[in-house]
């Protein structure tokens, strides 16, 4: 510990604390625009100078290292002129019509300009003008507004892992620019909005549409992937406007997912359904509420008096909260209906575990594991900051190794990969289980049967990583819970972790899954393939929300009541026969249960639009209107303490309840590796157009197959390939993926041009078309 | 071009023998005998850390920093690679003077390059040369290559346990390049930007290990030190000054070219042997350490003499020691505009005052010096300098506001007259 003075105050500091450090601790501000606590110190901007006694000139206080009986002088006269200096430079090139640049009244260099710039101006000569830069569809540049922060820069390449965005030419003529004709593709490329302190990278969706001081800050939580990212939703008019990161260290830090940030757009869509609609006589008719809600409990009523209880089934994403998935359990009860789930993704439904699966561990300790094993997982695609997070682990020495059906790239060091079929991440598992069981000295699990599996070099390599650490985690991602053998995959996940000291995880793939476990509405199964003649639904989409969208959809089609509760009218129409108007969760008061187990509360943000309703109080009024008791909340929060009663960290488990028999098979032959793609995975994502218009989902409406493979087809890159699987047939431009073995056919799943297909994992043939 | 020899650098080379810069010719006057004896009579790592302290060598591109000093913060100890950098990225207008040294006596150099190795524990040298000179480069490579086939250089060197790799580097030719640590970053393969230090090179180098970085001339004159003493070399100069010290005198002069002197030789001496004033005019000015050093007037530059603390208490510096001399038709707004753009277009761009700031400057003396300027602009010249002096990661900052300044104290007349009467009292330079 250093003992120094700031401004006269003493303080203590740890050594290694720089005197910006130091001066946050305690809390004396000092301008800066480089400098930003995650990110690598460049000094660049000199904002940051201050006077240190003894040092002949100012230094900036970012990037200086504190000295024991330092004395610091932030606001001395050398220090103020050194800073005035500095934002007179800054000024000089930098339009100075705040007016109309869409930053104003949230730029750092007009707020410290406020403090340190001048009423006029000294600089005469003609000024910079620099061109824009086309950064795709989330990024809007006004590049002569740059101050060569090399935030954006620094980001790309230190948070996001490549380095998208770089600084070309010299001195004054110096431009921020992404590699020559490309954009700026990470998933979580908005960041670098939230990071540029002027506006020279502003939102493309939200540009021009408001002014931040007409804007409401609202909290809320990210209801995509499991991760349960923190927001500040942004209101004008009961419209959301935009989304921006709340910082939670323990979460998301202060990054958003693209995802998080941008999906917000569908929540303003032309496809919002405002008002209930039932369907007679093959029109749809507006109704009221009353009329409508009537009408579905009269229809569950007479199919279950007609067929029995057993032909009624609740379906709803975990993308739900937890007051409406418990409600939503709560009403089938009352109806005798015990079909309800939400592992709608999910192929095999057989694991059974003590408690609800989860990560295992809190997220904030991932990075610090020091070996992580993935598998069965596109993870910068599924958790986009998880995958941030264990680069930051990579860089302070976690070695990460994969089994998965594709070698993707994690913008990271890989230590050791495992490239599988997709038909064969059990056995994928099983080589690693076998090469650690080999390490270790000790017999492979009774349930494992493993006989014919030969441990390949990079199984070895695998299994070393995790050997002798004393702090580790097993991962199961969201290939491995949409795998057909998923409870295999577990089992022999958790006997390498058994056998290594590993922590097994399960990483959530929506923002409510633990919590829909937690709850037990995962307690359906495959309610499609057996179709039923009711099926309630609550913000699910058959062909795009089930993982055999071929087979829900068309169980759907044919079943004689079908109730949709859902925020949007596309695919409702299409296949329901009555609509209830639900809330988004911007619009509603509820709870997610992330992957961590932490239950995240929010309230609404905007009032509902039109006539929909929160879907909680749509579903206590079914239950009035059926005449069930225990319908009587009054407040979300009701609901919640009811449905978490209690601790929730005993309730989660990844123990088995019973032991998994694991054999070994062989495969061969075309097979289909079909991952739900960033942008499709729920009904927000999938409407928001500026999602839609990223090279993400660009990438994920094309065929991928190995080089070798696509000869053997006769493709070639840019052909247009015809794919069956099963009764689907699915039309697609050819890309060549050097990350496939041969044989495997990358096609997305429950995509708008694959809706037709069946099973993610599955025999596929492809023609060119 | 005059060579004009009479030191340590250049000593008993025949320029007039095609051959005076191959390795047989080195030899033959007395070149790698240093290396030979320390590995024979076994001297230490610290005897000769000790005798470069005794000559008093001070680092010839540019800062002055005694050498001997450097080379004991080297943490020999380090377990892993250490670096040893030569800097031949010779990029200050005015200066001529290593690119003559890895063409005419590149040996030199590479033996000096090898003790350096020798007395820090360092295996593994680069040689980053500037990018724009192509047969010197070539000639360096060759030279090299000699060097590695007689012995002296690669593993094993004569017979002993020492071991060291020595390689050119072919650089990108920006100015930048030349300050050490935008040198590293661009020998790394990145952007040539300065690093911010602390950390210094010496803990945090090359690819982040330690590393000793000097100057092309530096290197060259480490043979002669150890082979006759580090007391003989300090004699050649004056106290804390010792050893000669190539000039490269450029401008209103009869014979231009790179003079290697006595450091404390007076200035009238060298102007003397450069052959006097060019068409007998008088002398007006003298830029006496490269581009950033301050002009001094000629009064003032005739009492000098050439070293780095007379030409320090004169009020500017001897840097890489490149002379421009300026005769009497000089205009020096003229002078300061192209100076100024040097600075404005050579500045990396990635530190704010700098950046900025030189454009601004530069722009400033355009309009004076095309007949624009207006009453406040001196002052505002003057405050613009003293906002990036100091306020920078490097010193080219501070580079690009030294000349104004210098300019402004002596001749500040000059640019009033011009501001004044819209145009010059002298021609434009052409």
């Amino acid at each position: 510990m250093l003992e120094i003075e700031i401004d006269g105050k003493k303080l203590t500091v740890p050594s290694g604390s720089t005197v910006m450090d130091a001066a946050n601790s305690i809390g004396v501000h000092i301008p800066h625009f480089c400098y930003h606590k995650k990110l690598s110190i460049a000094a660049n901007c000199r904002m940051c100078l201050v006077q240190v006694e003894k040092a002949p000139k100012p230094l900036p206080a970012c990037a200086t290292p504190v000295t024991d009986g330092m004395k610091v002088f932030t606001h001395s006269d050398q220090a103020v002129t050194a800073q005035k200096g500095v934002m007179e430079f800054l000024l000089i090139n930098h339009p100075l019509d705040c007016p109309i640049c869409d930053q104003g009244g949230e730029c750092q260099l007009q707020d410290l300009a406020v403090g340190y710039g001048q009423s006029g101006s000294r600089y005469q000569e003609e000024k910079r003008v620099v061109a824009n830069k086309d950064l795709g569809p989330l990024i809007s540049t006004d590049m002569t507004r740059c101050i060569h922060c090399s935030r954006c820069v620094r980001f790309t390449e230190e948070i996001a892992g490549y380095q998208e965005l770089g600084m070309a030419n010299r001195g004054e003529f110096t431009e921020v620019l992404p590699f020559i004709g490309k954009t700026v593709n990470s998933e979580i490329s908005g960041n670098v909005i939230d990071l540029c302190p002027v506006g020279a990278l502003t939102s493309k969706p939200f540009r021009y549409s408001a002014r931040t001081w007409e804007l409401s800050r609202r909290k809320s939580v990210s209801p995509h992937d499991g991760l349960g990212a923190n927001l500040v939703v942004q209101v004008k008019n009961h419209k959301v406007m935009r989304v921006l990161p709340l910082e939670n260290e323990a979460i998301n830090e202060c990054w958003l997912a693209d995802r998080d940030r941008f999906s917000y757009e569908a929540l303003n869509s032309e496809e919002r359904i405002t008002k209930p609609m039932i369907k007679q006589g093959g029109v749809w008719q507006e109704a009221d509420w009353q009329t409508a809600l009537e009408f579905v409990a009269n229809g569950l009523k007479g199919v279950i008096a007609e067929h029995g209880r057993d032909s009624v089934a609740a379906v709803a994403t975990a993308h739900s909260t937890v007051e409406e998935l418990f409600l939503l359990r709560k009403l089938m009860s009352g109806l005798g209906v015990d079909a309800v789930e939400t592992r709608l993704r999910a192929a095999d439904f057989s694991l059974k575990t003590a408690g609800a699966t989860w990560l295992g561990q809190p997220i904030a300790e991932l990075a610090s594991n020091e070996a992580v094993l993935l598998i069965g997982s596109t993870l910068r695609k599924e958790q986009p900051l998880l995958a941030q997070r264990l680069r930051q682990g990579v860089k302070k020495g976690l070695k990460l190794a994969a089994i998965n059906p594709h070698a993707d790239d994690l913008l990271t060091t890989k230590a050791a990969e495992l490239v599988v079929r997709p038909d064969q991440l059990v056995e994928g598992v099983l080589q690693v289980l076998k090469a650690v069981a080999e390490i270790k000295g000790i017999a492979l699990p009774t349930n494992v049967d493993a006989a014919s599996i030969d441990i390949p070099a990079e199984a070895r390599a695998v299994a070393a990583v995790l050997d002798g650490k004393a702090k580790a985690a097993i991962l199961l991602g969201n290939l491995a819970q949409q795998h057909p053998r998923y409870a295999e995959v577990y089992a022999a996940a958790a006997a390498i972790a058994e056998a290594t000291g590993a922590k097994l995880g399960v990483l959530a793939e929506a923002a409510n899954s633990v919590g829909a476990q937690l709850i037990g509405t995962d307690a359906g199964g495959d309610v499609f393939a057996k179709p039923r003649q009711a099926y309630f639904m609550l913000n699910t989409e058959a062909e795009f929300d089930v993982q055999n969208g071929a087979q829900a959809l068309a169980a759907v089609q044919n079943a004689k009541l079908v109730v949709a509760l859902s925020s949007f009218s596309s695919c409702a129409l299409e296949h329901a026969d009555v609509i209830l108007p639900v809330a988004p969760f911007s619009e509603t008061s509820g709870t997610f249960v992330n992957m961590e187990g932490r239950a995240q509360s929010f309230n609404g943000v905007v009032r509902p639009l039109g006539d929909t309703r929160p879907a909680w109080k749509v579903l206590r009024v079914l239950g009035n209107l059926l005449g069930f008791v225990g319908f009587d909340y009054t407040s979300s929060e009701e609901i919640r303490d009811e449905a978490l009663a209690g601790d929730i960290a005993p309730r989660l488990s990844n123990v088995l309840a019973a032991p998994v028999a694991v054999k070994a098979q062989a495969a061969s032959g075309l097979v289909r590796l079909g991952e739900v793609s960033l942008y499709q995975a729920d009904m927000l994502s999938r409407r928001a157009p500026s999602l839609q218009k990223t090279a993400d989902a660009a990438v994920a409406a094309q065929l991928r197959a190995s080089a070798a493979t696509l000869a053997k087809l006769g493709l070639a890159v840019g052909d247009r390939a015809r794919v069956t699987q099963g009764n689907g047939v699915a039309e697609l431009e050819v890309a060549v993926d050097a990350a496939l073995l041969d044989e495997v056919i990358r096609v997305s799943a429950n995509h708008p041009l694959t809706r037709a297909l069946a099973a993610h994992v599955g025999a596929i043939s492809v023609v060119k078309a | 071009m005059t060579i004009y020899a009479k030191g340590v650098v250049f000593e008993g080379v025949d320029f007039d023998n095609p051959n005076h810069w191959r390795l047989e010719e080195y030899v033959k006057r007395g070149g790698y005998a240093a290396l030979k004896k320390i590995l024979n009579e076994k001297i230490t790592q610290d005897e000769v850390i000790a005798e470069v302290k005794t000559s008093s060598l001070r680092g010839r591109g540019g800062a002055g920093f005694p050498t001997g000093l450097k080379w004991s913060f080297m943490p020999r100890n380090f377990p892993g690679q250490k670096y040893l950098v030569c800097n031949t990225d010779e990029g200050e207008p005015g200066t001529f003077k290593d690119l003559d040294i890895i063409v005419s006596n590149p040996h030199a150099l590479i033996e000096g390059m090898i003790i350096g190795g020798y007395a820090m524990g360092i295996t593994v040298g680069y040689n980053y040369i500037h990018g724009e000179v192509f047969e010197a480069y070539e000639r360096f490579e060759e030279a090299l290559e000699e060097a590695r086939k007689a012995g002296f250089l690669g593993d094993n060197i004569l017979g002993t346990d020492f071991c060291f790799q020595l390689h050119a580097h072919h650089g990108y030719g920006a100015y930048i390049c030349g300050e050490e640590t935008a040198l590293l970053e661009s020998l790394e393969g990145k952007k040539g930007q300065p690093r911010f230090k602390p950390p210094f090179p010496a803990s945090f180098g090359l690819y982040g290990k330690p590393t000793t970085i000097n100057n092309t001339e530096t290197f060259a004159s480490v043979p002669y030190i150890i082979r006759e003493g580090g007391q003989k070399f300090l004699e050649l100069g004056k106290p804390n000054n010792g050893g000669t010290k190539l000039f490269s005198v450029s401008g209103h002069v009869n014979r231009p070219g790179n003079y290697e002197i006595p450091l404390g030789t007076p200035f009238a001496d060298l102007l003397e042997m450069c052959g006097g004033m060019r068409g007998g005019k008088k002398l007006k000015a003298v830029i006496p350490g490269g581009s950033s050093a301050p002009v001094l007037p000629a009064e003032i530059m005739m009492q000098c003499t050439m070293d780095y603390d007379s030409i320090a208490k004169a009020g500017s510096m001897l840097g890489s020691g490149a002379v421009i001399v300026m005769d009497e038709t000089v205009c020096m707004v003229s002078a300061l505009e192209r100076l100024s753009y040097f600075y404005h277009e050579e500045s990396c761009g990635q530190c704010t005052p700098c950046r900025e700031g030189t454009g601004w400057l530069y722009r400033i003396v355009h309009r004076i010096a095309h007949g624009e300027g207006r009453p406040e602009d001196l002052e505002l010249l003057a405050s613009i300098g003293d906002n990036i002096a100091g306020r920078t990661i490097c010193a080219l900052g501070d580079a690009a506001v030294f000349p104004v300044r210098g300019m402004l104290k002596h001749f500040r007349s000059e640019f009033e007259y011009m501001i004044e009467h819209k145009k010059s009292q002298f021609a434009a330079l052409s």
